[in-house]
């Protein structure tokens, strides 16, 4: 196990690597000019400008220097807000990221492991048929969709109860943590009730259940300790990159719920060329995201043994 | 019953010797290659079927659409903006607007207080008024809404020095519909005062000759005087937020959405097949550095990277943005593909009939292009189908957040971003482009769910 953790973690830190490299080339080649902003500046101005960026040393020791600064923890400061750190930019926007992020995560894992499991036991019955369209649904329609029409239908919910039950927009108590996590957990919901479902058809014909049934077994000991242990395996899987997906949707669902959150911020900064602003988030979010991959897969090999000796 | 008497439905010449034949033995039914019978498999799937009819028909939306709807997707109708589908067109032709001094014309001479001097159109709505006794000022406002008692005026459009009796003309942005003229007395100080009145006034939609003309509203030949009524142009599924016609722009977008959800991943999973299928074949070290490069790109957060390659690419001035995106993608989403690929060549590249193909001395690309890639075609086909609706959420996603095809060029996405802003009042806007892109994302899964049940049972699922 703790060889399979620690080779997981270097894998993990190569790959965090090779994003920031493949990160300060991609800026590096951007067209255009990041300090000026369209305006004519003195060369006076501009010298220091670059001073103050390090954009006048050599690009071998600028990387160098980045890396260093990313060691260290350091992503600079910002291009279009004065002396604002990129640390601080993330400091202040991600926990809001997060906590929505794993709302949404708890919201699909619980609905997509039950709706699964649902269908399942219903399979080709009435509730199977309704729950799997619904899926379907899910998967095909566009989370920015389902973010305005949720908007819509909570503004018509709204005024039809004359109270605002939930509010439609903006940060702050629980309810308003409650509309945008659903929306963006749910593609990642139907797709995970998809597999649980063909994981639990799967496991139901198995020998291992027929001889607890056989035993003489209550269904909802089988159903619990059997069936449901076993169909999750899969599910846990998938997490890692459903994390991802739920993280990066998250950029939509916060410009349209009007949420403080650091994927708002990332897709202002790139609208507005702030490079270190894009650097920095990007970096933070692909650590950020093969760190889960890797726990997740370290949860997977700590619940089923098979996969670390492989 | 005789004993010669046969059951019912049999005769005598049941229990005859049959007729000899020759190939009794041999296989009675021509023999079917792989594909014909995936083909005869997906046609008992009614869903899959039908989602392929659904995809003949975007395809021909997008491609023939154009040809026979022959309107401009970026021209802009200005008397129609943002009209949903199927609304009302008629507009009646009047006199070109002239300068107005103030006089009520016939039929609205008497009256008080604040009333209109004709009737109100969409060229010019004009307002006299009474003097209101001890006012120091009055103000003009303008409302889509009724004023209720908490006084919401709406817009000032005008502001008068006295409280005498005055006159003025409207000619601000005026729609059909009702609007709510408000003149508020105001006090000393310039802040209002509760002394008000309202007016309601139908505002109707007019045009004049020159522009029934201009526009070739009616045949040439037609002869129209004022008063009579004409119809504007056409636009079945309404206009947008500028006025441009929705069917067109949605045909449009189709031709753009379509290209980079089909194109895109035809080139990638091509990409990737020549990538896995060279690493397979060659295996050893070069199998290993090869893959292990792979595993770095897909470890690249893809979204991520997507937006960032959309920046590093840029969107010139006067270019559409789709180039870029196409890039990006083929950049990105290879290398799945490739170790799908890589996996099943590992898998065949051992079988008996590869090594029989060799013996017989054929050479190492006849072995791949013949033998190993047509076998894992079937699999390479459902990635490439489930790989279209993909392509085509990313498109959505990346012109929904801004960084994705430029304006004027339409695409489904950026029209759905369009249309957000105006939800709430014209939720066409949004619906028909959000419809669209769920259509096609449905039908090209369900087509892949069929095709993956057809073409490889051990892929097949429990579903």
């Amino acid at each position: 196990m703790w060889q399979y953790t620690l080779k997981r973690i270097l894998q993990g830190i190569i790959t965090v690597w090779f994003i920031a490299t493949a990160t300060f080339l991609a800026m590096h080649n951007v067209p255009g000019d990041p300090l000026s902003g369209g305006r004519a500046i003195s060369p006076e101005i501009r010298a220091n400008l670059e001073a103050r960026y390090g954009l006048d040393k050599p690009l071998g020791e600028q990387y160098l220097q980045y890396l260093g600064n990313l060691l260290r923890g350091d992503f600079g400061i910002s291009f279009t807000q004065q002396n604002r750190q990129v640390n601080d930019i993330i400091r202040e926007h991600f926990p809001v990221s997060a906590t929505l992020g794993i709302l949404a995560v708890l919201f699909a894992a619980l609905g997509g492991v039950l709706w699964g499991a649902l269908t399942a036991l219903y399979r080709n019955r009435l509730p199977d048929t309704v729950i799997m369209f619904l899926v379907i649904l899910g998967i095909s329609v566009p989370s920015f969709v389902f973010a305005a029409l949720g908007q819509l239908a909570l503004v018509n919910v709204n005024a039809l109860l004359g109270v605002s039950l939930l509010p439609v927009a903006g940060w702050g108590g629980v309810g308003h943590m409650i509309l945008p996590a659903q929306v963006l957990g749910m593609g990642t919901m139907a797709y995970l009730t998809r597999l649980m479902r063909s994981s639990m058809l799967e496991i139901m014909h198995s020998d291992y259940i027929r001889t607890a049934r056989a035993k003489g077994l209550p269904p909802a000991r089988i159903f619990t300790r059997h069936q449901l242990r076993n169909a999750i395996l899969p599910v846990i899987t998938v997490l890692g990159p459903a994390i991802a997906a739920i993280t990066t949707g998250g950029f939509v669902v916060e410009l349209v719920f009007a949420i403080p959150g650091l994927g708002r911020y990332f897709v202002q900064a790139v609208q507005q060329l702030d490079y270190t602003v894009i650097m920095g988030t990007t970096v933070f979010y692909g650590a950020f995201l093969v760190g889960m991959v890797i726990v997740v897969d370290l949860l997977y090999g700590w619940i089923d043994p098979r996969v670390r000796l492989q | 019953m005789s004993p010669t008497e046969l059951p019912q439905g049999l005769s005598a010449a049941d229990f005859l010797p049959l007729e000899r034949r020759d190939h009794a033995q041999g296989i009675s039914r021509p023999s079917r290659s792989y594909w014909q019978d995936a083909w005869a498999r997906l046609r008992r799937n009614r869903r899959a079927l039908a989602s392929l009819w659904i995809i003949v028909g975007l395809l021909a939306f997008a491609l023939v659409g154009p040809a026979l709807w022959r309107v401009d997707p970026a021209r802009q109708d200005i008397d129609q903006i943002s009209q949903g589908p199927l609304a009302d067109r008629s507009a009646t032709v009047v006199a070109p607007y002239a300068a107005w001094n103030g006089q009520a014309a016939a039929g609205y001479e008497n009256g008080s207080g604040l009333r209109l001097a004709q009737a109100g159109n969409s060229q010019a709505v004009r307002l006299i008024w009474d003097a209101v006794p001890e006012a120091s000022a009055l103000r003009l406002y303008r409302n889509i809404f009724p004023v209720e008692a908490d006084m919401a005026f709406g817009l000032p459009i005008a502001e008068f020095a006295s409280g005498a009796a005055g006159f003025y003309e409207d000619r601000l942005d005026l729609r059909p519909g009702t609007y709510h003229y408000s003149l508020v007395a105001l006090n000393a100080d310039r802040s209002l005062s509760t002394r008000y009145e309202v007016l309601e006034v139908e505002v109707a939609r007019v045009i004049t000759l020159d522009e029934v003309r201009a526009r070739a509203l009616v045949p040439e030949t037609t002869v129209l005087a004022e008063g009579d009524a004409v119809n504007l142009a056409l636009h079945p599924l309404g206009t947008d937020y500028l006025g441009r016609d929705m069917l067109a722009r949605l045909m449009a977008g189709a031709r753009v959405s379509l290209f980079i959800g089909i194109v895109a991943p035809v080139l990638y999973v091509l990409l990737g097949v020549l990538y896995g299928s060279t690493a397979g074949f060659l295996g050893g070290r070069v199998d290993q550095w090869m893959m292990r490069f792979a595993d770095f790109v897909v470890a690249l957060p893809f979204l991520l990277f997507m937006i960032l390659f959309q920046v590093v690419f840029g969107i010139g001035p006067g270019e559409s943005g789709i180039a870029p995106m196409l890039a990006a993608l083929v950049l990105l989403a290879w290398p799945a593909t490739a170790r799908l690929v890589r996996g099943q060549i590992l898998q065949i590249r051992h079988q008996a009939y590869i090594s029989a193909s060799r013996l017989l001395g054929a050479p190492d690309w006849y072995l791949v292009l013949r033998h190993m890639i047509p076998n894992t075609l079937g699999v390479i086909l459902v990635t490439l189908t489930f790989a279209v609706p993909s392509a085509i959420f990313t498109e959505a996603f990346l012109s929904f957040i801004g960084m994705g095809v430029a304006p004027p060029t339409a695409s489904w996405g950026s029209m759905s971003n369009e249309g957000l802003a105006t939800m709430l009042t014209h939720p066409h806007e949004l619906i028909f482009p959000a419809l669209f892109i769920s259509i096609t994302v449905l039908a090209f899964n369900l087509l892949g769910d069929g095709l993956r049940d057809a073409l490889d049972a051990r892929m097949r699922s429990l579903e």
